[in-house]
């Protein structure tokens, strides 16, 4: 068993837990994107980062990675982690705005704005996907293909995979929201089961008073509404 | 070559750890790139999910998937090359060969591709055709570095290259002079042996140039092979030199006008050779 202490709480853990496990004992909450108990941890997403260690030598690791050891002090909402958070999820924002998982948690973290350069990605590159495919469909259709800026996720030669089963799982633990479902293109799909793309926010009657703060927003821009009709 | 070579390929690398790097950059070898064909018969052989080998192939710069050209083309336009001009170096190319970067010629003769750096920062802006680096590079020389490429950059420049000098040699046993001046190679007279391998024997004519490794022959020998050689004259074998420091096959001793020997090694392709002047 390791003894840690966690937010100044000591707890006693066994050996090979995780950082985001302990606090999750504790009920201390860490907020997490590609995170999903089940599938292999990744640290992609960053969102779980915590602040270990003293002073000088205290550094930011992803809870969900790090496994516990003796005697390590941990703080998961020091001014630190939460700076570090909120930066997180504007960079998250900046990529993939529509995502309602990212902008539920924006709005948790009291992020009002992102100052970046606004892209409309439709992935994040949180791998769950194609962890879910592999670990828990034990199917490897999916992968991550490329590097760098073109780094994507898909199926070999974007052709229909002979592996994939079209289980559906992949969109079932997509954060960031259309993934892979190229719903018109059959030949390219995936699942195919997916083919509703309306963003919640548009279709359903209880978002109509909804505050939304992005500017612009993917949602609005597809229906051609106006930031100022809303 | 047909993709029933994989499997081949495959086995030989089984044992590094896998060695999936490897085994494609030897099928990139063989095909000039990575079909989508290959890369199923790899997955298949190395019994290994085909999103695995296709995010290998697609994660590498040195790999791909579509059909290179004849010859390669790199620019650089890292930083260093860049400030010095090489955005207009690589627009020329684009403008000249007419395809865009990453882009192979609608002959497959020229694949053009921008580098990020070649680490020769000091040549900058650089250009490597082929593993021939060019230094200095601007917008007016691509002409040249293209036509050059075209002639083949692996001939030598006989006229500038100051390592490359003409030798006589004769038999190590009767001292007859081989060289034949009726049939010059590389515009010089050339020096005529005779060569045996299996059944076949021919004459073989080398270029004299000290430097240049232009051969002609009367029958095709299959590359790697060692030869036996003969003297055209006295008809004995061409044999008793040291070990070839390249691949270890017996030399061949032949005698130089003015003194000394020179040692070719008889294995075809291989350049081993030893020059002792006196």
């Amino acid at each position: 068993m390791i003894n840690l202490k966690i937010n100044g709480l000591p707890v006693m853990v066994e050996e090979g837990t995780t950082l985001l496990e302990a606090a999750k004992f504790l009920g201390f909450p860490i907020p997490t994107l590609c995170y999903m108990e089940g599938l292999s941890p990744y640290g992609a997403c960053r969102l779980c980062v915590v602040e270990i260690g003293e002073g000088s030598k205290a550094k930011l690791v992803t809870s969900c990675t790090y496994l516990a050891e003796e005697g390590l002090q941990v703080r998961t909402a020091s001014s630190r982690v939460v700076r570090a958070r909120k930066m997180i999820l504007e960079l998250h924002l900046a990529s993939c705005p529509q995502s309602k998982t990212i902008q539920d948690l924006a709005a948790a973290h009291d992020v009002r704005q992102q100052r970046f350069r606004q892209e409309y990605e439709d992935c994040i590159l949180c791998g769950l996907c194609v962890r879910m495919c592999e670990e828990q469909m034990m199917a490897k259709a999916i992968g991550f293909r490329n590097r760098g800026q073109n780094r994507s996720i898909g199926t070999p030669f974007d052709i229909k995979s002979e592996q994939c089963r079209l289980c559906g799982g992949c969109i079932y633990v997509c954060p960031a929201c259309q993934l892979r479902c190229t719903y018109n293109e059959p030949d390219k799909a995936i699942c195919g089961a997916c083919a509703n793309l309306s963003p919640p926010c548009v279709e359903k009657e209880e978002f109509d008073d909804m505050m939304c703060y992005m500017d612009p927003c993917v949602a609005c821009e597809i229906t051609g509404k106006k930031n100022s009709e809303k | 070559m047909t993709t029933d070579e994989i499997p081949a390929i495959v086995e030989r690398h089984l044992d590094d750890q896998g060695g999936l790097i490897s085994i494609l950059e030897e099928v990139q070898a063989k095909f000039g790139y990575l079909p989508a064909d290959a890369l199923t018969i790899v997955a298949e052989t190395t019994k290994r999910p085909l999103v695995d080998i296709y995010g290998v192939a697609t994660f590498y710069r040195a790999f791909s998937l579509t059909p290179r050209g004849e010859h390669l083309v790199s620019v650089c336009v890292g930083t260093a090359c860049h400030v010095r001009g090489a955005p207009r170096v690589a627009a020329e190319f684009e403008r000249q060969l007419d395809v865009k970067p990453g882009e192979t010629t609608p002959d497959r003769k020229f694949t053009l591709e921008t580098v990020n750096c070649l680490g020769a920062c000091a040549l900058g802006p650089v250009v490597v055709v082929d593993g021939h680096y060019f230094s200095h590079v601007n917008a007016s020389k691509v002409r040249e570095i293209i036509e050059k490429t075209r002639e083949g950059l692996d001939k030598i420049e006989i006229k500038t290259d100051r390592r490359i000098f003409p030798v006589e040699v004769s038999c190590s046993r009767c001292n007859h002079s081989l060289m034949d001046p009726e049939h010059p190679i590389d515009g010089f007279p050339s020096v005529k042996i005779t060569q045996s391998f299996g059944q076949q024997h021919g004459w073989l004519r080398l270029s004299s140039l000290y430097g240049s490794y232009n051969i002609e022959e009367e029958y095709k020998t299959p590359y790697d092979t060692v030869l036996h050689l003969f003297c055209p004259h006295c008809h004995t074998e061409l044999i008793g030199g040291s070990d070839c420091p390249e691949c270890g096959a017996q030399m061949v001793p032949l005698i130089l006008r003015g003194g000394g020997t020179v040692q070719i090694c008889p294995r075809r392709g291989c350049k081993g050779h030893i020059l002792d002047v006196g």
